[in-house]
């Protein structure tokens, strides 16, 4: 007991090490981790900690651009941008966690038993997953959101569904390949069920390449769910969110008023980056083989 | 049992394999045009419709039917080209699609070729130059890219180049009223107006082309960048480049006329993933630009709850998807000798 346990820690202080000078080699995800304390932040408590009321409009103050006042200037109703922005974190994060998580969930166990059991169930699985990989995916989540009707759930569904065959496919070649491992056949002499074996000795070997695959999605689903939400599906006026602002800021870049569109776009754009670099990092942290 | 023809039968195996996916898709495109909550017939009829015509409609989708039996009628009426009747334009869905495809088309060709015009040549600079400050600065630029909302950028665009600097025209489709639109060969501005000879309107055509296809570009330029950088990573520590080296080959005629050529394939494979990016984004551009294509077509139908046309859309991308990945595989089949040839 007091040996595996000491090596645990040997391992975990290694893996600490790894993660240490992983950070200090690349200073770029060092600052993507800083940019995802700030963003779970604003998300958390951005709603208390915004100078005014987000959908408080006012018509005196209309189109005003930056000031001391307010940082990101006014809308066309009067309302502060700075503070519609913070608080479209929550939504924004809401919508494409909820959506990975599902994604995450539901591909795991699609995955996990097309991996592990094989046969005319693995098939039937890939050609399903084949068949959405086979759409477009931002077209096909329009189509998810039209049929389904008009709504933020629907967004998530949407947005859930089109990413579940990238978690199923990396979760079904883990399995695969340790499906026969002399560990697996330990476990099975031991007595221990298939799905115990599956979920408690085999998945959780999946979990580092998954890791990556979240991070990078997470940046992808905001992107998307912003998307839809800028040609007018899920989430309406008034509230705010970063698409919908930068559609109806829109509007107004013709006529010179460029803060509108510009600070929930920049918002969203550094949101994604975010993602983006922490899933580059963590890949160089989990596999740096497999970097590309 | 040897094979006459390797790349043939190769290549016939690889088009039926399209097949199944093909009914997937079109099995997914009837379960969603069903899935609408409540009386399809209703929703298809539109907000205007009657007890009459959405009776009407019940019966022409077969609606009445069982859900078996519906299924064959609409594969029927999509054997006949028969997506149904656009509310909004009052015209069939297909015409309506095919008339403006040429513009979607237009646009995500050539973004995709000022995509690997950039790309390609960042991937290569960063694989010469591996973990220095030039490999992080792709990197980073790459994925700010993929990053940037398209229809963010896009407003960002016009706003510096529209209304700041006032160097590109107005954002409002695919040629300005001053000129008069080409007599449609192709239906691709740029090819019509040069066989017209009519160069003022080439160039007012390609003025209108430049800012929408740089948004496109950029997304796109991520996953073909690294995807070059990966590949000639591999193959500039591939043996066959040591021996080219160490038979005292210059570096530019190792890197140009041997590594190149073979880390291309994979980035080649790479293009199926890309369009999907383009043809998803290309929605957003074109509501962004007013652009006459197929995606502000469905962005349109989508307000106005025109659901024949937003699920003819998203169909008729699905099998234009399915189609460019055939041809993208059965292009890298000519081009990679290791397939066809040798053992299997």
């Amino acid at each position: 007991m007091i040996i595996s346990n000491s090596s645990y820690n040997l391992k975990n202080s290694k893996f600490l090490n790894h993660f240490i000078i992983i950070l200090k080699e690349n200073p770029i995800t060092f600052f993507a981790f800083l940019m995802l304390f700030f963003f779970l932040i604003c998300a958390i408590f951005g709603p208390y900690i915004v100078p005014y009321d987000p959908l408080e409009t006012n018509a005196k103050i209309a189109l005003q651009p930056p000031s001391i006042n307010h940082l990101f200037g006014t809308d066309n109703l009067g309302r502060d941008v700075f503070s519609r922005v913070i608080v479209a974190t929550r939504l924004d994060l809401t919508i494409s966690v909820l959506a990975v998580l599902m994604s995450f969930i539901i591909g795991s166990v699609l995955g996990a038993i097309a991996g592990y059991w094989g046969g005319w169930l693995d098939v039937f699985l890939s050609r399903i997953l084949d068949t959405i990989m086979a759409f477009p995916l931002f077209v096909l989540a329009m189509g998810i959101v039209a049929a389904l009707g008009n709504t933020i759930e629907n967004i998530i569904y949407a947005t859930a569904i089109i990413n579940i065959p990238f978690y199923a496919r990396l979760v079904r070649a883990e399995v695969n390949i340790r499906r026969e491992a002399s560990f697996v056949h330990a476990a099975k002499m031991a007595g221990n069920s298939e799905i115990k074996i599956l979920a408690i000795h085999i998945f959780p070997n999946t979990l580092p390449p998954m890791m990556v695959q979240v991070s990078l999605n997470l940046g992808w689903a905001i992107l998307n769910a912003a998307g839809l939400s800028f040609i007018g599906l899920g989430v309406r006026p008034p509230t705010p969110e970063w698409g919908i602002m930068v559609a109806e800021g829109a509007n107004f870049i013709i006529s010179g008023e460029w803060w509108l569109a510009l600070f929930p776009g920049l918002w969203l754009m550094i949101a994604v980056l975010t993602f983006n670099l922490l899933g580059d990092g963590l890949r160089d942290i989990f596999d740096p083989r497999k970097r590309l | 049992m040897k094979k006459k023809f390797p790349k043939l039968h190769a290549a016939l195996l690889r088009s039926a394999q399209s097949v199944p996916v093909l009914i997937g898709v079109v099995v997914i495109s009837f379960v969603l045009t069903r899935a609408l909550p409540g009386d399809p017939a209703v929703y298809f009829a539109g907000a205007a419709a009657d007890e009459q015509s959405i009776n009407e409609i019940r019966i022409a989708m077969g609606l009445d039917k069982t859900l078996y039996e519906q299924f064959f009628v609409y594969v029927n009426n999509l054997l006949d080209g028969n997506l149904g009747t656009s509310l909004s334009t009052g015209q069939p869905v297909l015409s309506d699609l095919i008339k403006r495809l040429p513009a979607s088309l237009e646009l995500t060709i050539l973004s995709l070729v000022l995509s690997c015009f950039v790309s390609i040549p960042l991937g290569i600079l960063a694989a010469t130059r591996p973990d220095t400050w030039v490999d992080h600065l792709c990197r980073f630029f790459v994925t700010a890219g993929v990053s940037l909302p398209t229809f963010f950028t896009g407003i960002l665009l016009i706003y510096i180049f529209y209304y700041i600097l006032g160097i590109s025209p107005s954002p409002i489709g695919r040629l300005d009223f001053i000129y008069l639109e080409p007599d449609i060969v192709t239906g691709f501005y740029l090819i019509d107006t040069a066989i017209s000879n009519d160069w003022d309107t080439w160039f007012g055509a390609a003025k209108q082309l430049i800012l929408p296809s740089i948004t496109l570009a950029l997304f796109t330029l991520a996953p073909i960048a690294r995807m070059t950088r990966a590949s000639m990573l591999t193959i500039l520590s591939s043996e066959f480049i040591r021996t080219a080296k160490a038979a005292g080959l210059s570096n530019g005629k190792v890197l140009f006329s041997y590594a190149l050529r073979n880390a291309f394939l994979p980035v080649i494979t790479t293009l199926g993933m890309v369009f999907s990016f383009a043809l998803g984004a290309n929605v957003l551009v074109e509501k962004v630009f007013a652009w006459p294509g197929i995606g502000s077509y469905a962005v349109e139908a989508l307000i106005v709850s025109d659901y024949a046309a937003v699920q003819g859309f998203v169909l008729s991308m699905a099998i234009m998807f399915v189609i460019l990945n055939l041809l993208i595989d059965l292009i890298y089949m000519v081009i990679d000798p290791r397939i066809g040839f040798g053992s299997k």
